[in-house]
């Protein structure tokens, strides 16, 4: 993998100074970091397996403690406060993650193992434009069309993943706040440390105690958080699997819920696609942020007409594709966050070859530390096997081929997911016509994967309930 | 004197599809009105039952929904029409069925007619409504629009045989949904009835399949059915809600729980906007 090239790419190392890494994190409750319940972990740097800080975390009683000052925090304060005043401080928030952007994309990177590239020029960007965009809406929600006088609900619960980390607390905590609720937001195990300092920034941009609590901690705290008897909403984003359990926990109850799940996004190329920027979207759709991304491209549906030069031309694309250290500014493809979630690529990719898919890779040497998987392709794939149904959530791409335009919107359809979708084609009436016929609830059209704060994104079918962004993003926090 | 004519009785039976089957099991149940007094035999549906409603349902979606909201908005315009021709027979079954004053019926049934004239009138205008245009920073086109959630299941109104079903059943198929709806179990006449009005409003078959028979038989078929995108409880007994939800939960339906059951007052856009999903498109702009 670029091994050969005739120019050489000298390291380029973002400095890890940068990150302003503390030795231990501790929870952000009530407008103060402590200790939690739970014994303190060590979160580490998957792309060396090395220790990066001690992070407290949350018990049972850190939870009762984080709700009920939430509670107080909107009782007393948000929930009353002027829609203009809270604006003030969103957008203070916005402009405090742009000031320390270089410190947090450089943490984000050590914390999660992606591409500095990436952390700099999407998360970082996206996260502070989530809260400028909101902090606008926070004086103007008697015009979202959600009601003359919409009310918060409370306090919400928000449990976040670790594939954007930072990203994820903004799309949660922006516009939960511009509409006047106060949040409880546990960001996911593996990645706590951008979520712990975006605590910080909002303590230093003096929000009232209690308004963002963090608590850090594993799967029994978002237990307790969902559970919990003071919570009013819950957002949740992560796997379709808990977030069945949580629609269980929380049927019948009166706790409002919105789900961003999984998906098994179909990216589509007929035959009369511009090619190169179908390849670019097809590797920017599989291989961005190491495939960790609900809605990936993981599916390639390929006209069978060009089906071979499309696969050609997209192997020697990857060839030139870089893995390796994620501070390196000119790195592609970093870690895999975790142990866990590598053993979960490898066994999915092991069952392809198993049903008889191809499977391909670039020539490229691993790191020997840390968690990597190279960039790969299957193809010979069908709509029945497991790597064309179920998330891998890494660098696999399935390849499959349709002969028309109906037959790929079957192909597309046929998943119980339903997030995201890819149209590569320069004929305008057949990108509307696929659009429409596509069961999901973001179509990306000779693109993929973009996002932006105006711009409503969730699924459809088992992808999930609820959207995030735009006007439509401020339903999930409000009531009537 | 001339002998007094002897009445055709009607048979009530299910509607699937856009046929009028008896229940494949076979069975039938007593319905009565409040006093006690037998008014007919209802269709007593099956599981089986359901899960062909749910078949004949899918089957419809593409067909309904890629209809033009114009056309949708005639059609359930046409269903006013000829619920219109038929209010004194309504009336009557709705005033047995309830057991309330024939004006009081009539007055229901009046009501009914509007609020399908008012969702028809919704047909081509909630997108706008509920539909953006979104500026975003990049040089891309970006636009959102509800769409149908797909096949609904409704557990109509226990109490409201007539405007109660049509306060259900309206908004699911205004923005293009298909539906398998429970009629009242103690009250399934009207509904019953008014599915031989859908039938002949240009309504397609299988957009509107009704069912008649035991609500706790049938409701937790509808929640586990994996062809099932969402579901109302709106019918459903309170004990029976939470085991209904948790089962809906294994395929993440969207579970609609009503605030209230005042079908008089103004229903406004919340069960419209229960039954869509929001989807966003992007393209590039350039030359």
């Amino acid at each position: 993998m670029a091994t050969t090239t005739a120019f050489e790419y000298a390291p380029a190392p973002e400095a890890r100074d940068s990150a302003r890494l503390r030795s231990h994190y501790g929870i952000f409750v009530d407008g103060a970091f402590r200790d939690g319940a739970g014994d303190a972990v060590q979160t580490i740097d998957p792309s060396n397996e090395q220790a990066l800080a001690e992070v407290a975390q949350a018990g049972a009683a850190d939870v009762d403690a984080a709700v009920a000052a939430a509670r107080r925090a909107h009782d007393s304060v948000w929930g009353a406060m002027p829609g203009r005043e809270r604006a003030k401080y969103l957008f203070r928030i916005a402009r405090a993650i742009q000031e320390r952007a270089r410190e947090l994309a450089v943490l984000e990177s050590l914390d999660n193992g992606k591409p500095i590239r990436e952390s700099r020029d999407v998360d970082i960007p996206l996260a502070a434009a989530h809260f400028f965009y909101y902090a606008g809406w926070a004086d103007k929600l008697e015009h979202a069309g959600l009601g003359a006088a919409p009310r918060s609900l409370g306090v919400a619960g928000q449990i976040i993943p670790w594939n954007f980390p930072l990203l994820m607390a903004a799309w949660k905590i922006a516009p939960a706040l511009a509409a006047g609720n106060t949040v409880v937001l546990k960001p996911a195990e593996t990645t706590p440390l951008t979520a712990l300092t975006l605590a910080s920034i909002i303590a230093e941009c003096e929000l009232p105690p209690g308004v963002v609590n963090v608590l850090a901690g594993g799967p029994e705290v978002g237990q307790a958080l969902v559970e919990h008897a003071g919570i009013a909403k819950i957002a949740f984003t992560g796997s379709t699997e808990v977030g069945k359990l949580i629609q269980r926990t929380l049927a019948g109850s009166e706790t409002r819920l919105s789900l961003e799940l999984g998906g098994k996004a179909a990216n589509i190329v007929f035959e009369d696609a511009p090619l190169d920027q179908a390849v670019e979207g097809i590797v920017n759709g599989i291989f961005f942020n190491q495939g960790h991304v609900c809605c990936a491209g993981s599916r390639l549906l390929v006209q069978e007409s060009v089906a071979d030069d499309v696969i050609a031309a997209l192997k020697s694309r990857v060839e030139t594709l870089r893995l390796g250290d994620p501070l390196d500014k000119n790195t592609d493809i970093g870690a895999i966050n975790s142990a866990a979630q590598l053993a979960r690529v490898r066994e999915l990719s092991d069952v392809g070859d198993a049903e008889g898919a191809e499977r391909w890779s670039p020539a490229c040497a691993l790191p020997e530390r840390g968690f990597w998987f190279p960039p790969t392709i299957f193809t010979g794939v069908s709509s029945a096997h497991r790597i064309a149904r179920e998330e891998i959530f890494g660098p696999v791409l399935s390849v499959l081929t349709f002969r028309t335009p109906a037959e790929a919107v079957e192909k597309a359809n046929t998943t119980p997911f339903g997030l995201s979708a890819g149209i590569w084609t320069e004929k305008g009436s057949r990108i509307l016509w696929m659009a429409r016929q596509l069961r999901a609830g973001v179509v990306w059209a000779n693109t993929f994967n973009r996002f932006d704060p105006a711009s409503p994104f969730g699924g459809y079918k088992e992808s999930g309930f609820g959207r995030e962004g735009g006007r439509h993003g401020l339903e999930a926090y409000l009531g009537r | 004197m001339a002998a007094e004519r002897l009445r055709v009785r009607k048979t009530y039976k299910l509607a699937i599809g856009g046929a009028f089957p008896r229940s494949e099991s076979g069975r039938s149940y007593p319905v009565s009105d409040p006093a006690g007094v037998l008014l007919a035999h209802a269709a007593q549906a099956s599981r089986k039952d359901a899960r062909d409603a749910v078949v004949a349902a899918r089957k419809a979606f593409p067909g309904w929904w890629g209809a033009t909201a114009l056309n949708r908005g005639q059609v359930i315009y046409r269903i006013a029409e000829m619920l219109d021709g038929r209010r004194e027979q309504l009336a009557a079954e709705v005033s047995a069925a309830e057991g309330c004053a024939p004006g009081s019926a009539l007055g229901q049934v009046d009501e009914s007619i509007d609020r399908i004239v008012w969702y028809a009138g919704w047909a081509d205008k909630f997108a706008q409504v509920a539909g953006s245009a979104n500026p975003v920073a990049g040089p891309y086109f970006n636009f959102s629009v509800p769409e149908p959630t797909g096949v609904v299941a409704i557990l109509a109104p226990q109490q409201s045989s007539l405007l109660g079903f049509v306060s259900v059943l309206a908004p699911v198929l205004c923005t293009g949904n298909t539906a398998v709806i429970v009629a009242s179990e103690a009250r399934p006449l009207p509904a019953a009835s008014l599915a031989e009005v859908l039938a002949t409003s240009d309504l397609p078959g299988g957009v509107a399949n009704v069912l008649t028979g035991f609500t706790a038989e049938l409701a937790p078929w509808l929640a586990s059915h994996r062809d099932v995108n969402a579901l109302d409880l709106t019918g459903a007994d309170r004990a029976a809600r939470t085991a209904l939800a948790r089962s809906a939960a294994d395929t993440v339906k969207r579970v609609f729980v009503p605030r209230d059951e005042d079908w008089s007052r103004d229903p406004g856009l919340e069960r419209l906007s229960a039954f869509v999903e929001t989807k966003t498109v992007w393209h590039p702009v350039g030359v």
